[in-house]
């Protein structure tokens, strides 16, 4: 099947990019980017379609470690998990590659862009056709480093480049937890395949498991954006608008919840992991969701949207609905790549303005992306028959059958969802126009992604995914979940309602937001400045490691002890040569007086020596 | 006659060289030094001899012979290296011959 393929095309779009990138024209860097992704989802395509999804088919392609009776193979394998994130991956990466076609056709550093773009993917599609831990964690590791490559893409501005750093250390620390995680894999389960591992798992105690599982999530938490973890992915909005959407959205942040479900024969064995998963999820999902009420920054409220997603998709994973998470990372997917896709198209109409007080009423002007960006937000918000509907009354209706409190938490999430949302919508589109700029329509390249991906969010639930996964997630016995239509229907009126307190806030009565922010002002300052959690991991986190680092190992340890001992030898050395020089004076007398003087010695000594010897004969 | 006590050729030869290295040490002209470094080698000698007496054995003339060889040797090469130094410094004071120094 040539599984290898399928990451292959994209590398080979980076390195002749990357290599050459820089003497081509902007259409063949084009072309070379866009055909590697498409090549990729085409073979993807063939593979799913010729492949028999009812087993695992995996390639062994070589030995990569070998120590002992320890053993890392690079394989790939292809399954039904591996499958939707493949088409997921490769089909929104082939739309946002062309939309970016567009989008970056002004800025400098195109080939760079592009063959950035192309890194990730393989590294990304790595990630998802992996077969063991440690190919998995190659990927991990890759997408990290495209992350941070691509948020620092305008690496003149000082704002970009401390966001790649973000991103990247704060991703460190996660990766923490995931490699002592591989590491106990490794010594209890003597394997990183996950064939292995996962025949072992129901053999192995629940305290093992659990804290495999738990540090598998600290890992998950740094990757996609979860309390404590989650920092680095609002500041990531200093990227380019595509890397937002691809990155930041649809692929690299799912990873986390991707990792989560592969590892399900680990999990449904250690529920105490499992249940703090659900409460990181839910607790992430409403307190990003509060702070996307009161930002300004159009592309923030979607970054916290994410953040809050995300946190559903921990909340579906972590109730043991492991289909609906990867159901909901599909949908979200779609719709949040789209909103991200819109608000850039809406950014580059207007001239770069990212501030939504000062849009307003550009719904005649860019039609395109207004109705786009509708569809994203029904879906979003959960309105019925969209495809956000569908997964996420998946994913309330697991909660609901496990912890009732976390279906309630995720029902006023939503409705905040519906009304953040749509505060941008409305704050964009409707009301008079408050900017300066000229919009203008983005181009067919631009706006043919959008539609497909807006199709794709109103219809996407009808592509039955929880039924695909009937037979892979438990080995096909999932635990019945009951179709609860008034739960349904409850979820979905908390985000219609979310979608007119929006419309009475924005589009009826204008004054009225202010006004209610004035009321409370307190709490809108805190929700505002992000409860000052960036202020307070700077101030009890950042500032003591850098300033001991700073005092303690560098001046310290580094400077003071270490050059001082390699500095004093050199100077304990002079110092004894300058003591030893005072023998060479030139001055024959003194010469003289010392070969005396040696041999006095000499003669004392043997006198001595002879004397206890037992006397001259 | 009476015999001299050995003790009195020993004593003899230690204050000759005494008053060797003394000179050695203390004079400022490099031909005094020389002379000096003789007079230690002759007080070595008359020690050689006595014992070479009391003990009745001839090892001891032998090596007087070899020293007086090795003094004449050297009063030779020094003599020609004092001559050299002179010519090339005019001065025969052992404290201005320092150019050794660093």
């Amino acid at each position: 099947m040539q599984l290898w393929l399928i990451p292959i095309f994209p590398l080979a779009g980076f390195v002749i990019n990357g290599l050459f990138g820089r003497r081509f024209s902007k259409a063949l860097i084009n072309t070379v980017a866009i055909a590697s992704v498409i090549l990729s989802f085409a073979w993807a395509l063939k593979a799913i379609l010729t492949a028999d999804l009812s087993a695992v088919h995996s390639e062994h392609y070589f030995t990569w470690i070998q120590s002992g009776a320890f053993r890392v193979d690079c394989d790939f394998a292809l399954d039904r998990l591996t499958a939707v994130m493949l088409l997921v991956v490769t089909g929104i990466g082939s739309l946002i590659h062309i939309y970016s076609i567009g989008y970056m056709a002004h800025e400098g550093g195109y080939y760079r862009f592009f063959a950035y773009l192309n890194l990730f993917m393989f590294f990304m599609l790595t990630l998802v056709l992996a077969a063991n831990y440690l190919v998995l964690f190659v990927g991990w590791e890759g997408v990290g480093l495209c992350s941070y490559l691509l948020i620092g893409f305008y690496f003149d501005k000082q704002f970009a480049t401390n966001a790649g750093n973000k991103a990247f250390i704060v991703n460190r620390i996660g990766d923490f937890g995931f490699s002592l995680a591989v590491f106990y894999i490794v010594k209890h389960f003597g394997s990183l395949d996950f064939g292995t591992v996962f025949r072992q798992a129901p053999g192995a105690s629940e305290a093992v498991l659990t804290t495999i599982g738990l540090l598998l999530m600290v890992g998950a938490c740094g990757k996609s954006a979860q309390i404590p973890l989650y920092v680095w992915l609002p500041d990531a909005m200093a990227g380019p608008t595509p890397v937002s959407a691809l990155i930041h959205a649809a692929t690299m942040v799912t990873a986390g919840v991707y990792m989560t479900a592969r590892s399900w024969p680990i999990y449904i064995h250690a529920p105490g992991a499992l249940e703090v998963i659900a409460i990181i999820g839910i607790a992430t999902a409403f307190f990003a969701a509060t702070i996307g009420l009161a930002q300004n920054d159009i592309k923030k409220v979607f970054a916290y949207s994410t953040v809050s997603q995300l946190g559903y998709m921990f909340v579906g994973v972590g109730c043991g609905a492991f289909s609906a998470g990867i159901y909901h990372l599909m949908t979200h997917a779609f719709f949040k790549a789209l909103l991200f896709l819109g608000a850039g198209s809406v950014i580059h109409a207007m001239a770069g303005e990212q501030d939504m007080r000062r849009m307003g009423g550009l719904r005649k002007k860019i039609p395109w992306t207004h109705w786009t960006m509708l569809c994203a937000s029904l879906a979003i918000a959960g309105v019925p028959l969209t495809s956000g509907f569908f997964s996420k009354d998946a994913i309330l209706l697991g909660a609901a059958h496990l912890h009732m409190w976390i279906y309630w938490v995720g029902v006023f999430t939503a409705g905040m969802t519906a009304f953040y949302v749509f505060r941008a919508f409305f704050l964009t589109f409707y009301g008079p126009y408050r900017g300066d700029a000229h919009p203008h329509e983005s181009p067919p390249v631009m706006t043919i992604p959008l539609a497909i991906l807006a199709v794709l969010s109103l219809g996407g639930g009808f592509i039955d995914i929880p039924k695909f996964f009937l037979p892979y997630f438990y080995g096909g016995n999932p635990p019945e979940v009951p179709e609860n239509m008034g739960l349904m229907l409850f979820a979905s009126s908390a985000g219609i309602l979310g979608i007119f307190l929006a419309w009475l806030m924005y589009v009826y009565r204008p004054k009225l937001a202010d006004s209610f922010a004035g009321g409370v002002k307190g709490l809108y300052t805190l929700v505002y400045n992000k409860y000052f959690v960036d202020e307070i991991y700077d101030a009890t986190i950042v500032k003591p490691v850098v300033g001991g680092s700073r005092v303690v190992l560098w001046k310290g340890a580094d400077a003071g002890l270490i050059d001082g001992i390699v500095n004093g030898i050199g100077t304990a050395a002079r110092t004894v040569g300058a003591g030893l020089r005072q023998m060479q004076s030139g001055n024959i007398r003194s010469y003289a007086t010392w070969v005396l003087a040696g041999g006095v010695a000499v003669i004392v000594a043997l006198g001595v020596l002879l004397g206890t010897a037992g006397g001259v004969r | 006659m009476s015999e001299v006590p050995v003790s009195w050729f020993l004593t003899l030869s230690a204050v000759l060289f005494a008053l060797g290295v003394a000179g050695f040490l203390f004079r400022r002209n490099i031909i005094t030094v020389f002379m000096s470094i003789e007079l230690m080698l002759n007080a070595v000698n008359l020690t050689f001899v006595t014992f070479s007496y009391q003990l009745k054995q001839v090892s001891g003339h032998l090596f007087t012979f070899f020293v007086m060889v090795v003094a004449a040797a050297e009063a030779a090469v020094g003599l020609a290296i004092i001559l050299t130094v002179f010519k090339n410094r005019a001065t025969l004071n052992i404290d201005e011959m320092n150019s050794m120094k660093d």
